[in-house]
């Protein structure tokens, strides 16, 4: 039986789909509630407290009153892409689990382009939330879809260029292989400071970028907009829609730590006695508590600063970077 | 910049047609403090027009002071500026003192000033904390609340209610700061300015909050003296006027503060202007606590000010007093009067034309978030989409205020 189910690609295939969907809609549940709680003691506040131990079953309280509200279409929306779009901008980010490395051998494909990839399925997800603003036919929904629009290209182009250095110091596309390139300890991750540490700074701001969260959550800009691109949604889609926003920081700092800060690596040879995805969960719970801390600290960046940012600075920057990167290797 | 639609040039020119975009913002959006209806007009997120269109909380105020007699209309200048209820009570008693040439005891005045200058705190922390929640930094708004708190607990402490007081009177205030209230006030200044470094930790030197605030929404202080702009907002274009300073009522004259002054009139500006003003506030309230003397807290002007509660059980004069207090009010004699107080808006002026009768024949307020309102649109002309939200939150519009 057991040799049937992992002899046959078929069967397999759905196992490994049912596995990454599982992940995606399993993680916003504890994590909006780490969220909130984060939230809360940033601000003074206890944060959710009522259902269950200190508010532990609020997401679920939460989850079932999306779910049981009325799901409105706006009048004059296209129907077909209004309820199209939150599929399109969560499916991309399932995807883009099926390529991560969590440990040495648990995978759920061993792509030899995971990171092109990764980019390429990434940058996939804007269409939902250009379709999401446009089908709406709200101004408001439709300014945050034209926002996402130029945020998210502009915003990729950087994060392309962050990657490339990874790419050139590992010689390869292989997620796995650029996580082996980094072992033996802290020293040899990309993060540090002779390796990618510039890369990993344009990364981290083209990640929260194209996450949309704070400071540059400026296609939903709840201030000026209302909820920008999905202004109009509620209920079950809505809730697509948050989801998706969660899958996107999850999956921007899974990928950060596969290219940066040594995957499943543990910080010292010594310590690899704690399992690989141990110390893999380790680091993206790290890596997402910056991006909660951060959202909770800053305010939003205006959309004409923004691009700036991106394209007179982080662009640039991330060119330089490539540049400094390749003279290195050819001298060493 | 652009002044109509957006020109294309290149090959496309004449083939594309662009147009303006009118957009509502509000009454129901996040950012508009309440119910206050804006209609933009947009080149793209260019803003070319901004409309304030308001009315939406408009409940008659000034038209019910007509038939309240002089005393019961108090509770109603709470619902003004409901971020600010003591210094609307003020304006309003000082007004209806000044037409029955009544003063208040010293130390009723120096408990209005405190509480005045406690509602500033108050005013301006909200101010601050909503207009950085605008632009999406959420955590001032909630350190904000937590020191509002104390100063609503004072509140309590001293009149029993946290936002609508209901504490001014006709020639006095309604109960003595007890000893409790004063060491309690003065626990809060201590502690106070530890409150504003966290806000400026958070806002002052932050880069993006700087991006956001300073040269937006700028207006210069021959435009906020034209359109009647008043309070921080005004102070902020280098306006130097404060009628605390330059009009003294109650007992300012005696104290020792300083007029915060920038010169730019941008968001920032008014930001850091009411950071300032609190530490000004903070220095007053000290030196009241300080100087504050013993004695009487209402005018013994039994005519027009309430007696002693329990000498309306003991003493017939009372009795009487109160007994025609209550049913028939107080009768000043026919005349107009105007007069404006700082509040932390700007000038709250309150016009009260008498006829000799009970009540007032006509009440006119003038609130400072409804003058602060018109210079929007200069503000925000050809600024974004995202920075009417700044200018918004700068201006701290009351829409209880504004529509009255």
């Amino acid at each position: 039986m057991i040799e049937f189910v992992l002899g046959n690609a078929l069967i397999m295939i759905l196992i490994k789909s049912f596995i990454a969907v599982g992940i995606v809609f399993s993680l916003p549940l504890p994590f909006t509630w780490i969220e909130r709680k984060i939230a809360g003691h940033i601000q003074v506040r206890p944060g959710p407290m009522r259902v269950g131990f200190h508010g532990v079953l609020q997401p679920f309280a939460d989850g079932l009153k999306l779910f049981l509200k009325e799901d409105i279409i706006p009048d004059g929306a296209d129907k077909f892409l209004f309820r199209v779009a939150p599929y399109l901008t969560l499916i991309p980010y399932i995807a883009i689990f099926v390529a991560i490395p969590v440990a040495g051998n648990a995978y759920l494909s061993d792509m030899n382009v995971g990171v092109l990839y990764v980019l390429a399925i990434g940058g996939l997800s804007i269409y939902g939330i250009i379709l999401g603003g446009w089908a709406s036919n709200s101004k408001y929904a439709l300014l945050g879809g034209l926002r996402a629009a130029a945020q998210m290209i502009s915003y990729e182009v950087a994060m392309g260029f962050a990657v490339i250095g990874v790419i050139m110091m590992a010689q390869s596309l292989n997620m796995r292989e650029i996580v082996e390139a980094q072992g033996g300890g802290i020293l040899s991750w990309n993060i540090m400071p002779h390796k990618q540490l510039i890369g990993f700074y344009i990364f981290l701001v083209a990640g929260f970028a194209e996450s949309n969260r704070i400071p540059f959550d400026i296609p939903e800009g709840e201030g000026e907009l209302g909820g920008g691109f999905h202004t109009e949604y509620s209920g079950m889609r809505f809730s697509l829609f948050a989801m998706a926003e969660y899958a996107a920081m999850f999956s921007i700092c899974a990928i950060g730590t596969v290219l940066y800060l040594g995957g499943w690596h543990a910080p010292h040879p010594a310590l690899d006695v704690i399992p690989g995805f141990i110390w893999f969960i380790i680091k993206v719970v790290c890596f997402v508590y910056i991006f909660m801390w951060v959202r909770f600290s800053w305010p939003r960046y205006r959309y004409d600063q923004l691009m700036a940012l991106g394209w007179k600075f982080l662009i640039p920057l991330g060119v330089a970077n490539v540049l400094v990167t390749g003279l290195f290797i050819m001298l060493w | 910049m652009a002044n109509e639609a957006v020109e294309i040039v290149g090959p496309d020119a004449g083939k594309i047609e662009t147009r303006e975009m009118t957009l509502n913002m509000g009454p129901q959006h996040p950012s508009t403090h309440g119910v206050l209806r804006i209609v933009l007009t947009l080149s793209g997120e260019r803003v070319l027009n901004a409309e304030c269109i308001i009315g939406y909380l408009h409940r008659g105020v000034e038209k019910i002071a007509e038939s309240r007699n002089y005393h019961s209309f108090i509770p109603y200048t709470d619902r003004l500026d409901y971020m600010a209820g003591m210094s609307n009570n003020l304006s309003y008693v000082m007004a209806v003192e000044k037409l029955l040439d009544l003063e208040a005891p010293e130390r009723a005045q120096y408990i209005r000033v405190i509480c005045a200058e406690l509602s500033r705190i108050a005013g301006h922390i909200v101010a601050i904390g909503a207009s950085a929640l605008d632009l999406g930094a959420m955590t001032v708004l909630l350190y904000g609340f937590r020191d509002r708190e104390m100063v609503l607990d004072l509140f309590e402490m001293i009149c029993g209610s946290r936002m609508t007081v209901n504490y001014m009177r006709i020639g006095g205030v309604s109960g003595d700061a007890t000893e409790m209230f004063l060491k309690k006030c003065r626990e809060f200044i201590d502690y106070l300015p530890k409150g504003l470094a966290e806000y400026e930790q958070l806002l002052t030197n932050n880069r993006i909050w700087l991006k956001r605030t300073k040269d937006v929404g700028k207006i210069s202080a021959k435009d906020a003296i034209a359109l009647g702009l008043g309070g921080p907002n005004l102070r902020a274009a280098g306006v130097n006027r404060d009628l605390r300073r330059d009009e003294p009522y109650l007992v300012y004259d005696k104290l020792d503060f300083r007029v915060p002054l920038r010169e730019n009139g941008d968001v920032f500006d008014r930001y850091i202007i009411r950071i300032w003003e609190m530490r000004e506030s903070i220095k007053i309230i000290r030196q009241c606590l300080d100087q504050m003397p013993e004695g009487p807290f209402i005018a013994q002007e039994t005519k027009y000010s309430f007696p002693d509660r329990d000498k309306v059980k003991t003493d017939m004069e009372s009795m009487i007093h109160h007994f025609k207090l209550v049913m028939h009010g107080i009768t000043p004699p026919k005349g107009e009067v105007y007069f404006g107080l700082e509040s932390p808006k700007g000038e709250l002026g309150m016009y009260l034309v008498s006829d000799g009768g009970g009540k007032p024949y006509r009440l006119k307020i003038r609130s400072p978030s409804f003058v602060n309102l018109e210079s929007l649109n200069t503000m925000c002309k050809d600024e974004l989409i995202a920075d009417v939200v700044a200018v918004i939150g700068s201006l701290d519009p009351v829409m209880g205020e504004t529509d009255k």
